[in-house]
Parts: C-alpha cells; structure tokens; sequence
C-alpha cells in the first residue's frame, strides 16, 4: 500500500466542528415539542415501593405527566426483550418493570413537563414511601457466599497446568498477598441522555449517548414491540463513554416511552448523581501467591479473583488470564468467582478486568523481583512469554522487549538504585516504578458503504460510533488511502442506525473491525470502478486485472505504466454515472485463529512522596507501546496520554465509596469523585516502537483504547514501594496509606 | 417569570424567564446555543463556562436573572465569521480534544487565561484550568494548545505594532470586546 494518508499526524476532520461548539450531543437536538423528563430515584437500596403519591408534582402546571410502575404502558416482559449487545448472563433490570427496589437510585419514576425547570421541581415533590427490606452492599462480608458463575460473561478459567500448589511450596522464593481495588465509575464529561422525537406517524428518531446505535435499536424494538423502520438512532457525537455507553441506559427507556405516550417529542438526562446509578467497575480482590527458584524463574502462579456483581446479572472480566499472557510459567492455577450485592450490575469500563489483573499481577511480580533480587526489568524479561498459555497459541506479533529496550533508555532506568528509599529530594522522596501489560487486538464481522460521486467526493459509512477517539478521522485516512483521493474528498459517517451493521465500539477493537470493513469496501469499489472502464471496448484498462492498477491522485492507473491513467470523475462521467456504490461486509480471516493477537506496553513511572505530608506526586512517565501499525500518531498519541492519565487516576484518586447504611455510592459527583485534574498531571512521554502484524487483520492496527492503562498504576505503585519502602496493595494509593 | 435583556454573541435578546432558571439553560434551550455544556450539578467540571463582561464564568452557577444587562459570550460568538479564534485554532492544531465536550468551556477559561497572562507558563496554564475537567485527552494536548495560541496571539500583536511578521490572522487582544473592532 503506498502510503499517503495513513500514518499521518492528520487533523481531527470533526475539530472544526468541535471547537466551535457546533458539534452536538445527544442532548442537544431538540424540536418544537419538545418536553423535559426527569428521573426520580429510588432511596433504599432493597425493598419494595410501598406508595407513591404524585399528586402535588401533578398540580404543577406544565407538568404533563408521571410514569411509574404503576401507570407505565404496557412492556417486553421476557428477559431476552431487554437483553443488548453486552448483556451479561443473567436478568436484565427492566426500568419502572414492578415494584420491587434492586439497587438505591434505581430510577422509579419519570416526570415529564413543558421545561425542564418545572420537571426538576416537580420531581422533587414526589412522595415516596418504602418497605425495606435489608441490603447487602458489604463486598467483604459477602465475600464467604461468593460462587463461580453457571456463565461467565468473560474468558472462563482455564484449567490449571503443571502442577501448581507444589511448585509454589518447593519455590526457593515466594510471595503470597491480596490486592484489591475498589468501585470506580467511568464518569464521562457528558452525563448520559436521549433526546427522542416523534416524527408524527409512530416513528421515532432517537438521539442517545451510546457506544453502538443498533445496539439502543434492538433494545427498543424488543422492549417497545416496535419495527426496525419505525426506529432510527444517531448518535453523531459521545462526550466520552470509556464504556459506560456501551449498554443500552435507563434515560433511553425513559425517553423512548414518554414519547410513544405522549406522542410528542421528549428529552431525558441524568444528573452526575445519576451517573453513579448504572454500572461501574467492579471492587475487585486478588490473592495472589508467586514462586520463583534461585536463579529468577518464574515457578509458580495461583491467582484468586474475586470481583463484585449484582444479584441479578453475572457480571465478569477478564481479570485472571493475565499470567498466562504476561509470563512463562509451567504450573499455573486460576480461579474467578462473583460476590453478589445489591448495586446495579458492573460494567465494562475502560480495559476492563486487564486494569484489574495487570495492576495485581505486577505488583505481585514486583515484589517477587525483590525477593529474587533482581532488577525488576531484568526479572520480567528472563520469564518473558512468546506464546499465550492460556491457549497454548503463539502471539500474532509481540514488540514487547523493544518496548522495554526503547523506554527504559528514554527513562534513564540503568541508574535506578534498586534500594527503597535511595533517592531524595528535600524532603520528597522519589520512587522509580516499572510494569507491563497487554490487551487483546480483536478484529470483529462489520459492514461498510462506499458511495463515490462524479464530482470526485467519496463517503463511506458504518454504523459505528466516535466516542472521542477518532473514529471519524481514521476511517476518512483509510478510506482517502484507498482510493488515492485528498482527505478532503472524503467523508465518513457513523452513528446512524440506518447505516450498515458494525458492532459496538469497545475493546479497543474499532480501528482494526471498522478500518479492515473500510478497507474491504473500498477494494470494492476500486473493483467496480475497474469494470466500469472495461465496459467501453477501446479501454486501456480493458485486459488488464485489479493487481495491475492502482488508485492514486484522483485516478486510476496502471502501475506498470502510470501514464495510463483515468481521472476518476472523468470515468465516472463517462459512463454516464452520477455515482457509484458499493457495500461490503469484513470477517476476520480463518488465519487468525491459529494465533492470540495482543498489544503490548511498558510502562516506567517517577513518583514524588512528601515524607511529612505523604502527598504523592507522579512527575513522570514514559509509555512504550507496541500496537501494530499506527494509523495516526496525533490521535494514537493522544489515547495513550489519555490512558496515562486514567492510570494515574486509578492509582491515586478514584474510589467510589459505598455508604454500607443506605447501600449508596455516597460520593456521588465530581466534587467528590475525584478525576485527575491539569495539575496533576507532569511530564509524559509516549513511544510506538515498531511493530510489522500481517496476521491480526488486513490493516496491520492493534487499536490503542485500553493498552495506555493497563501498566499505569501498577508501575506507580512500584514506584511508591521504591520511594517510600512501603508497598500499598489496596487503592487508591492516598497519602493516608503511604504515612 | 421575569422580563431579562442580555447581549448574546453581539446580538440583543429579550426574554421572559423563570427566576429559577440557570444561565446554561437559558443559553441552550431558549437560544439554541448548545455549544456551551453541561457536565456536573457542582459547580466543578467548567464544561458550563462562558464570558460575561469579558470574564469566564460557569454559566451553571449564575442565574439567567443575574446576567441581565451584561454581555456574553459562548462558544459560538468566539471565532469572527470563518476565522477562528488563535484559541480556538490551538486546539484544533495540537489536538486539544478528544470527544470535545470539555472543550468549549476550556477554550472560554483559557481565553479568559490569556487576557491576563499573554505569556503563561506550563505550571501557570495548569493551575489557571483548575476548574475545568477533561476526562479525554491526559490535558498535555491542552496545555500545547494554549501555548501555541499564545504564540500565535504574540506574534500577531507585533504584527500591529509594525514588526515584520507571516500573514497570520490578526488578533490585537482576546478581549472580545474590543475583538469585534478589530
Ligand atoms: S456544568 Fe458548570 S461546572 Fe460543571
Ligand atoms: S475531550 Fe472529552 S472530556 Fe475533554
């Protein structure tokens, strides 16, 4: 492929838009009809609505209606109706469904009304009695009664290899400790919302914050009783997600059914409150027992997860395979099982279960290092894998040890002193840390159109979404690629139903599921373009098969001779065409199944501890990553930085903190819930070293969405121990712990 | 309800108004301008900010009423017709941005970081958006994209003051008042 546009630090195409205010969210459609809802929440976290009084909130005028369990229209009532895309096995919650309180701030009722002003008060005037019944919200407590799922939404435990328990009792060095972390939320800048439209005749346009416009389709139709052409969902703009919109949300349903009732067109948000109300990242503890001999070989791994769900959904992550991935070793034992609470279901939030597993599986390999004692880099690269045991295939592609090479020189790493507490200055000491990780790179089935008119414009669409990432940009780079046409000239779209399917965007698996079915589409289309030349008789291109040309500065040509060329408006004008379409549908090749496809990173950390006041500062960073080809290193860049960031958040400050007394996240807001801000963030650095994958799919992309968190915060802890001597295996690592 | 006359992006408005209703929602609902944003109910995440008498502020924190007779300006009145403000231009060109929903209110807060410190440092840049929360981008990009406009702003100052300089858009100061004589 000659490459023009691919591997450019090219311009978001949507940055204009985006700067000026004119890109909208879901929020940010509206119509002439357009009324307010706002969701009620429950208080108690178990029990049963008793009564409901709506009166007063009723007499408000411009109040046009309260739905609750009583009153709502009537509902899907099979699981299967309400279960989407990402559903993990079990009962889905189905909103304002009976009764019955699963979790506090379940929603319970929606007031509707001419502002949105006049709703929020009218819902504060809602009276709301319960019968309670006693909750359990206490991970610990419930840890005795925690059970191996019938199925488990993630990778199941593969059976032990080796011989486990007397490779670690025989190990010349052991460590055996708990780590765990607790509830974070994913707390995209923009709160979740739907704005729903009627369009007149029983249809409706659905604008929704979503990961996946079909994936709210089906759920509509399924819960509603409604026909595909009766739906259509967009949503051109996510104000970030990092998986929280990846289910189907209860502002949907919200939205979706006061609109069918009142036939007119009606607009739910949640508040930050609200947003601590469904799905989050599971509190998560690991035992993890290591082995290692004298000479540093990795002996042994037993590694317990326990991780939270709720009582009606089996939620799981892929939390336990990261040994088998990460390193050699002969005698492997693993186990995974579920703690049930009364809290809404966990859900997949970025890199989810590899933060997890990589942030105790590093530290438990840190510590191990010391026992050994030897250099934590120098440890983990004599027990390097080159095939992944869990399934017993070799990687697709593996740079990581360039990684190391590349990042540890960047970083300085050959004049760590490995002693803690070696390096101070003033009174801060610094600490070096270091860790790696990987993250699974899926190619998945997905569709794509290409439309290419006479004037020289090309569009090409799929149904996915642009979460932030840059979907809309590297969709356009591929596709401008492909066809030999200026950026310009190019247009992708996404986030519309009606466009051809694509799975939800997650995993990290967008660039290379949509980039590969871009691709495809447009070797179609060059396809098609050559046959349309070859219709007239006297064609240069008449004999000649698709290898032999290609598809540069507007035209096709020969590569033999590139004299012989056709612009292609010309061709298409010649043939009378106004345009040409074409749609295609990528799968992942057969080959790929002989191999196990991850991206790879290592990441080196400089911490600052005050000694006096133990606050802990994260001066620097250099991040190594291989991800296969880089499609843009301005949108690649900024994923990892992001990732970095998320990392450091992870280590430091997010925790969602469970009142055990109402069964309620009690930090609940942005005040509280703390995210990195500016300040805290130092020097980054982010390397790609290269990486050559012809197998993971046609592109050669790995997708960069998780692979910048996974080694974060383990390395910061490593380098807090380093620092400080003092190694902290339950996060947040606050300045209380470190004291 | 109560009758509030504010200049919106250079243009007068008029309107009856709930006493209760906040600025944001004014500025989005009644006047279409969904530019400015909406991330929290505490007053923490800056997404909400606008100019008001040529100074930023979290429009979800003042009410409608008490805008009344001032100025503002949103998102949408910071760029004169096609040609953006260097702020705006920075974000763009040092990918400032992610999913963009944090960043109109920090182009509005940088703006405002500019008018008073034409020449910011990383540290200074850093404390100045204390107020305005980017889950996205890591806010390096931020930092190098008011940077660069500080740059940009630096260089087209002296080129009103004579110096030889490229063609660059001409910004004499980010005080948006006096922007819309230039
Ligand atoms: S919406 Fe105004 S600060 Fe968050
Ligand atoms: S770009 Fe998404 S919150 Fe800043």
């Amino acid at each position: 492929m000659v490459t023009k546009q691919i591997g450019k630090p090219q311009n978001r195409v949507d940055g204009r838009d985006k700067v000026t205010g004119r890109a909208r969210y879901a929020a940010e459609f509206s119509a002439t009809d357009l009324a307010y809802g706002v969701v009620v929440s429950s208080a108690i976290a178990k029990g049963k609505i008793k009564e409901m009084d709506t009166s007063e909130a009723l007499r408000v005028e411009g109040v046009l209606d309260i739905f609750t369990s009583e009153n709502r229209p009537k509902l899907a009532s099979y699981d299967s109706s309400f279960q989407d895309e990402d559903a993990p096995p079990g009962s889905p919650f189905r909103p304002l469904f009976n009764r019955d309180i699963l979790f506090n701030m379940q929603p319970i009722a929606l007031v509707v009304a001419e502002t949105y002003e006049l709703a929020r008060y009218a819902a504060s005037l809602v009276k709301v009695e319960y019968e309670t019944e006693e909750h359990v919200t206490n991970f610990e407590a419930e840890r005795t009664n925690a059970y191996e799922p019938e199925e488990y939404k993630s990778t199941p435990p593969p059976d032990p290899w080796g011989k486990p328990e007397t490779a670690l009792k025989e190990a010349e060095h052991r460590i055996s400790e708990v780590y765990s972390h607790p509830s974070q939320h994913h707390n995209p800048m923009e709160m979740h919302a739907s704005t729903a439209i009627w369009e007149g005749d029983g249809r409706i346009t659905v604008y929704d914050k979503i990961q996946g416009v079909l994936n709210s389709q089906e759920y509509i139709m399924g819960v509603f009783g409604l026909a595909k052409e009766d739906v259509r969902v967009l949503s051109p703009f996510v104000g970030g997600a990092f998986g929280s919109g990846l289910r189907p949300q209860y502002q949907l349903f919200m939205a979706v059914m006061a609109t069918l009732e009142l036939k007119r067109s009606v607009r739910v948000v949640l508040t930050r409150p609200q947003m601590f109300s469904f799905g989050h990242r599971p509190k998560t503890v690991q035992q993890l027992s290591l082995g290692a001999s004298a000479d540093g070989t990795l002996e042994a791994v037993v590694h317990h997860a326990f991780a939270e769900t709720s009582r009606f959904e089996d939620y799981s992550e892929d939390v336990i395979i990261w040994p088998g991935v990460l390193y050699k070793c002969e005698n492997v034992k693993l186990s995974h099982k579920l703690v049930g609470l009364d809290v809404y279901t966990p859900l997949d939030m970025r890199a989810p279960g590899g933060t997890t597993g990589i942030f105790a599986l590093e530290c438990a390999i840190d510590e191990l290092s010391y026992k050994v004692g030897m250099d934590p880099v120098e440890f983990r690269l004599k027990n390097y894998s080159v095939k992944d045991q869990n399934v017993n295939k070799p990687f697709s592609s593996k740079e990581l040890q360039e990684c190391y090479r590349q990042g540890a020189e960047l970083f300085g790493w050959k004049n760590r002193n490995p002693q803690p507490r070696s390096m101070r200055e003033g009174h801060n000491l610094i600490g070096w840390g270091v860790a790696n990780g990987a993250w699974e790179a899926t190619q998945k089935p997905s569709g794509a159109k290409a439309v290419l008119t006479k004037e020289g414009k090309l569009t090409v669409s799929s149904a996915t979404a642009d979460i932030g990432t840059g979907t809309y940009t590297i969709m356009s780079q591929i596709a401008a690629e492909c066809m030999g046409l200026p950026i310009e000239n190019v247009e992708f779209k996404l986030g519309d139903s009606s466009l051809p399917q694509s799975p939800l965007e997650g995993g990290s698996w967008t660039a290379s599921t949509v980039g590969s079915a871009v691709k495809l589409v447009c070797e179609k289309l060059g396809e098609k373009l050559l046959e349309l030349a070859q219709e007239s008789d006297d064609s240069p291109f008449k004999e000649v098969s698709i290898e032999e040309v290609e598809f540069t500065d507007g035209q096709m040509r020969l590569k033999e001779d590139t004299s012989v060329a056709i612009p292609l408006t010309q061709l298409l004008k010649e043939n009378q065409k106004d345009s040409v379409q074409v749609e295609a549908e990528s799968k992942p090749a057969d080959e790929q199944e002989n191999y196990s496809p991850y991206s790879h990173s290592v990441v080196f950390v400089e911490v600052n501890v005050d000694e006096d006041l133990g606050t802990i500062k994260v001066t620097r960073v250099v991040s190594a990553v291989a991800g296969g080809r880089i499609l843009n290193p301005k949108t690649a860049w900024s994923q990892i930085l992001g990732g970095v960031v998320w990392g450091i958040g992870m280590a430091l400050e997010e925790y969602s903190v469970m009142d055990h007394q109402y069964g309620r996240f009690i930090n609940h807001d942005l005040a509280e819930y703390h995210v990195p801000v500016n300040a805290d963030v130092h020097d980054v650095e982010v390397i790609f070293v290269d990486e050559e994958d012809q197998i993971v799919n046609p592109l050669g992309v790995k997708g960069l969405g998780e692979i910048g968190i996974v080694s974060v915060a383990p390395a910061i802890a490593n380098a807090v121990y380093h620092a400080t001597g003092k190694r902290v295996r339950d996060l947040p690592i606050t300045l209380d712990k470190v004291m | 309800m109560t009758k509030i006359s504010v200049t919106v992006n250079g243009t007068a408005q008029t309107h009856e108004v709930e006493p209760r209703q906040l600025l944001v929602y004014y500025l989005r609902e009644k006047l279409g301008l969904t530019g400015t944003h909406i991330g929290c109910d505490t007053s923490s995440c800056g997404a909400c900010t606008v100019h008001m008498d040529g100074m930023a502020v979290k429009s979800c924190s003042i009410l409608a009423v008490q805008a009344d007779g001032c100025e503002i300006t949103t998102i949408e009145g910071l760029a004169k017709g096609d040609q953006l403000h260097p702020v705006q231009e920075g974000f763009k060109e040092c990918h400032g941005l992610q999913c963009g929903f944090c960043t109109p209110g920090m182009i509005m807060s940088a703006t405002d970081l500019l008018q008073n410190n034409p020449d910011p440092t990383e540290e200074d840049i850093r404390h100045a958006l204390e107020g305005n929360i980017c889950r996205c981008t890591g806010y390096h990009n931020i930092v190098r994209s008011i940077q660069w406009a500080a740059e940009k702003m630096k260089t087209s100052a002296r080129a009103l003051d004579g110096a030889p300089v490229s063609t660059s858009p001409v910004y004499a100061s980010v005080n948006l008042n006096q922007q819309q004589q230039v």
